[in-house]
């Protein structure tokens, strides 16, 4: 197929994943925001928001101060942002629209539909505890995409360059989500282990739907350590950066004929760390520093699956 | 270009992310707006509708025209009056009261005794589904705006506009015709001129005119084809009698309407649809394909592709429809490029050579190094290519020289002079201003005639001399006089009406029609095309951005 084309599906496959975990974080701040003590430290608190999901330079040159509706508004609806809800289902939909000839009629008008729906939204309309209505109707368009793409779409090239999009996206935000919640989260060795700590680690848990995968796989109290066990080496649990390197390996595979290219070495040297990684490795060597190169490696791999594929001209 | 789309994020830091935009999209050029105006003071009264109206002859001419009398009379305005008498696809010449069955065409009874059934409420119930399914089906179009572009809907009627067989075969024949002749007028004046040397065609009209690309000289086309898709603008005026207003031989656009509103027709109405034998246009795509194929530059399979502007082209639906339809890949000028003298395209295992372009972009904007030097559309080396025969074009460059307000009056004379046949389709009445004899005729009667700019479009630098003040008339009169050779003038012809469902329900509206004429190896007339309705009152203007909308065209088998 044209690089071009598979560019496109690339892309409209990160901007949905990309939304939806940008609702992921924000459902879950705002969680966590009605506790008393994260209230109290608030601003920290959407500051890491912010570095998850948005630039924090270029939002505290428009808006100064951060605070909890400044930074949601920031990340919902607004039109200048290119890393909001509104920017990346756009950018999904125009993906879609210049692809309209690889996807179905099906997945075109879902996505048209979505974005026909948040296209005139504003912050007023979603109001308070409209938010998280808002929040979970992404949730639910994103997976309603998905579902109709694996229900209706031609196993072939397009669809596996989309599928690998949603996987690197996804690997991309999840390590963000780690890395960035880790460090709000420890702020200090003693606090570990508190009540307050065990909701917090859930509430973490339940951005990446995996609170009650936790408790399937350990059948114990909320840790740490085995928390990111979960999210980054358990090859079962859907989110974990294990599982997203699974599928990117396998999906290197096919659209490469199984011949040797840059990206997929790549991919398969990152796999590999986390195939025979071992969590106390990991903290022993730092979760930051581990998170952070794995973040670089995920960008590489991002720019050799465009050059290896020819995606861009 | 640069790539398309960068991370939003890289280490924390957002970046913006261009949406591949090509705002600089040239609009095909085939978006003009309907060549005849309206005219305004057309307001019909049954009581005024007598029957046919007089053969309007200009005998009141101080100056005889140019211009043979056409085959029929062409019921245009009668002298002093501007109230053209417009042949109704129902009821022919009955008028415009209400409908009786006696005076119904038999090709509309079966219609006019189940329209009688259906009430009007119903029809406003379908026409709301109709635009809810190409609203769904994502048929729109662009319309560009100052800060962003929107997408809309051309309306759609749910009447059908019906023709017999044999009034198709009129058509068919016709059509037919006139593209052989254009085609073996194409490959005359890119070779040895002969029309030009016989002097049936003036030299200079053809050498200077804009559209004629010298780079064609010369070159052997596969199949002698050059207008592998041509849609021609057809008005009717009587029961046999059909005008050619335009003929487009670029990039000519509308098929996938005539496909789409028949889909659409299908769903809405089966019970109609079952009541009449419609002869079926699904296999156009096929038709294209094999033709598109068959003139690929020697290779066994060839590679196919439509090339188009991009997404933000307004007529993109139709280039993804198509494209879609015939099972080829849509590209745009930054997915191919040109080594050793052959195309290929860019795709994710490599380069893959292109051997047959159905393009949709203009001759100008194909090949930045042969023509415009600017344009990001085109593909570096493509002419070369084209011209070493290792790629087939489609439609062949240069063939806008046929198909301007100029040469159009000599399409006739091509008939005549390639195929040694009359030609079976008329031409509208055309006074050429470049000739003495027409300028004073046109000067004398400004206020019944339409000018035109003979490169003109978008209905720019037109006089509507039936609705103009005499003094835009007088100051028309200058302009025409300080450049004659620019301008053309037509009567304002009366088109066809058609039952339209309408605000106030159905009445009728003015159409025109648009066959398309697929030349391969043999040549294709799909049994249908594209009528186009002037949904306002009394207007003569069809063109989807002055509020025409479109129908679906039956058939009837015989």
């Amino acid at each position: 197929m044209l690089g071009r084309s598979a560019n496109h599906l690339y892309w409209m496959s990160r901007y949905i994943e990309r939304a939806e975990n940008t609702a992921r974080i924000l459902e879950i701040s705002q969680r966590m925001a009605l506790l008393p003590h994260v209230a109290k430290k608030g601003a920290s608190e959407w500051q890491a928001v912010l570095e998850i999901a948005g630039d924090v330079e270029e939002y505290k040159k428009r808006f100064g101060d951060i605070t909890a509706a400044k930074v949601t508004a920031y990340l919902t609806l607004d039109r200048e942002n290119p890393s909001s809800i509104w920017s990346t289902i756009r950018a999904a939909r125009e993906n879609a629209h210049a692809e309209r000839v690889s996807i179905t009629s099906e997945m075109w008008e879902s996505l048209n539909a979505t974005w026909l729906e948040v296209k005139d939204l504003t912050p007023d309309m979603l109001g308070k505890n409209g938010q998280r209505d808002f929040f979970d109707w992404i949730k639910e368009r994103s997976h309603l995409f998905r579902g109709i793409t694996f229900g209706t779409m031609l196993r072939d090239e397009a669809y596996n360059f989309g599928r690998l999009g949603t996987f690197v996206e996804r690997a991309d935000n999840v390590a963000r989500i780690l890395d960035v919640k880790y460090h709000v989260l420890l702020p200090s060795p003693t606090d570990v282990g508190g009540v307050i700590d065990n909701f917090q680690w859930g509430a973490l848990l339940r951005s990446v739907s995996g609170f009650r995968a936790y408790h399937r796989v350990y059948h114990d109290t909320i840790e740490p350590s085995r928390v990111t066990e979960l999210l980054i080496l358990n090859d079962s649990m859907p989110r974990s950066l294990h599982s997203c390197l699974d599928a990117t390996v396998s999906l290197l595979g096919m659209l490469s004929d199984d011949k040797p290219t840059e990206a997929a070495r790549l991919a398969g040297e990152v796999h590999a760390s986390l195939h025979y990684g071992k969590i106390g490795d990991i903290f022993r060597t730092g979760l930051h520093e581990f998170l952070t190169v794995f973040l670089a490696r995920n960008n590489a791999l991002s720019a050799e699956i465009q050059n290896s594929f020819h995606l861009a001209a | 270009m640069a790539s398309a789309f960068v991370p939003l994020r890289v280490n924390g830091k957002a970046r913006a992310a261009p949406a591949p935009v090509k705002k600089d999209a040239p609009v095909e050029r085939d978006a003009r707006p309907a060549p005849i105006p309206a005219v305004k003071a057309a307001k019909i009264k049954s009581a005024q509708v007598k029957a046919k109206a007089p053969a309007a002859k200009p005998a009141a001419a101080k100056a005889a025209p140019r211009i043979a009398a056409p085959k029929a009379a062409l019921p245009k305005a009668a002298a002093g009056v501007h109230k053209p008498v417009a042949f109704d696809e129902m009821t022919s010449f009955a008028g415009s009261g209400p409908v009786t069955p006696e005076k119904v065409r038999e090709v509309y009874r079966v219609f006019a005794e189940w329209q009688a059934t259906v009430p009007a409420k119903e029809f406003e119930r379908k026409r709301k589904e109709a635009e809810l399914l190409f609203r769904r089906l994502g048929i729109t179009f662009l319309v560009y705006g100052k800060e962003s572009s929107t997408e809309r809907l051309i309306p759609f009627d749910v009447i059908p506009r019906i023709f017999t067989a044999d009034e198709w075969q009129i058509i068919h024949d016709g059509c037919c015709q006139r593209v052989r002749a254009i085609n073996a007028f194409l490959h005359d004046i890119y070779h040895n001129q002969d029309i030009l040397q016989a002097g049936r065609i003036p030299a200079e009209e053809v050498l200077i005119n804009p559209q004629y690309r010298p780079e064609m000289q010369g070159l052997d086309v596969p199949g002698g084809v050059y207008v592998h898709i041509a849609g021609l603008d057809l008005v009717r005026t009587g029961e046999r009698d059909f005008y050619v207003l335009e003929d487009n031989l670029r990039t000519p656009s509308g098929v996938s309407y005539m496909l789409e509103n028949r889909n659409v027709m299908m769903r809405l109405f089966p019970d109609l649809f079952s009541a009449h034998k419609v002869a079926p246009v699904d296999n156009y795509p096929a038709h294209m394909l094999e033709s598109l194929r068959g003139l690929a530059p020697g290779v066994s399979n060839p590679t196919v592709v439509l090339l188009s502007p991009g997404a933000y082209n307004s007529a993109y639906f139709e280039h993804v429809f198509l494209a879609d339809q015939m099972g080829i890949d849509v590209v745009e000028g930054q997915d191919l490029f040109v080594k050793n003298g052959h195309v290929f395209m860019r795709t994710t295992k490599g380069p893959q050579q292109v051997d047959v372009i159905y393009r949709r972009v203009d001759d100008d904007f194909l090949d930045p190094l042969a023509f415009h030097r600017d344009s990001m559309l085109g593909v570096p080396g493509l002419l070369a290519a084209y011209r070493a025969g290792n790629v087939t074009l489609a439609n062949a460059i240069g063939t806008g020289v046929a198909d301007d307000k100029s040469m159009y009056v000599h399409v006739p004379e091509m008939v005549r002079f390639y195929l040694g046949e009359e030609p079976k389709l008329s031409n509208v009445p055309t006074y050429v201003l470049r000739d003495d004899k027409d300028r004073a005729y046109v000067l004398d009667n400004l206020d019944k005639l339409v000018v035109k700019e003979v490169h003109g479009s978008g209905g720019y630098g037109m006089l509507v001399g039936p609705a103009a003040t005499t003094k835009e008339r007088q100051d028309f009169a200058k302009r025409i006089l300080a450049n004659p050779g620019n301008y053309i003038a037509q009567p304002t012809l009366a088109l066809s009406t058609c039952p339209t469902f309408v605000a106030k329900g159905i009445a009728p509206r003015h159409v025109d029609f648009r066959p398309f004429v697929i030349t391969g190896k043999t040549q294709t007339l799909v049994p249908g095309g594209l009528t186009r309705v002037a949904l306002i009152k009394d207007s003569l203007v069809v063109n989807s951005s002055q509020g025409g909308g479109t129908k679906d065209t039956w058939i009837l088998e015989a």
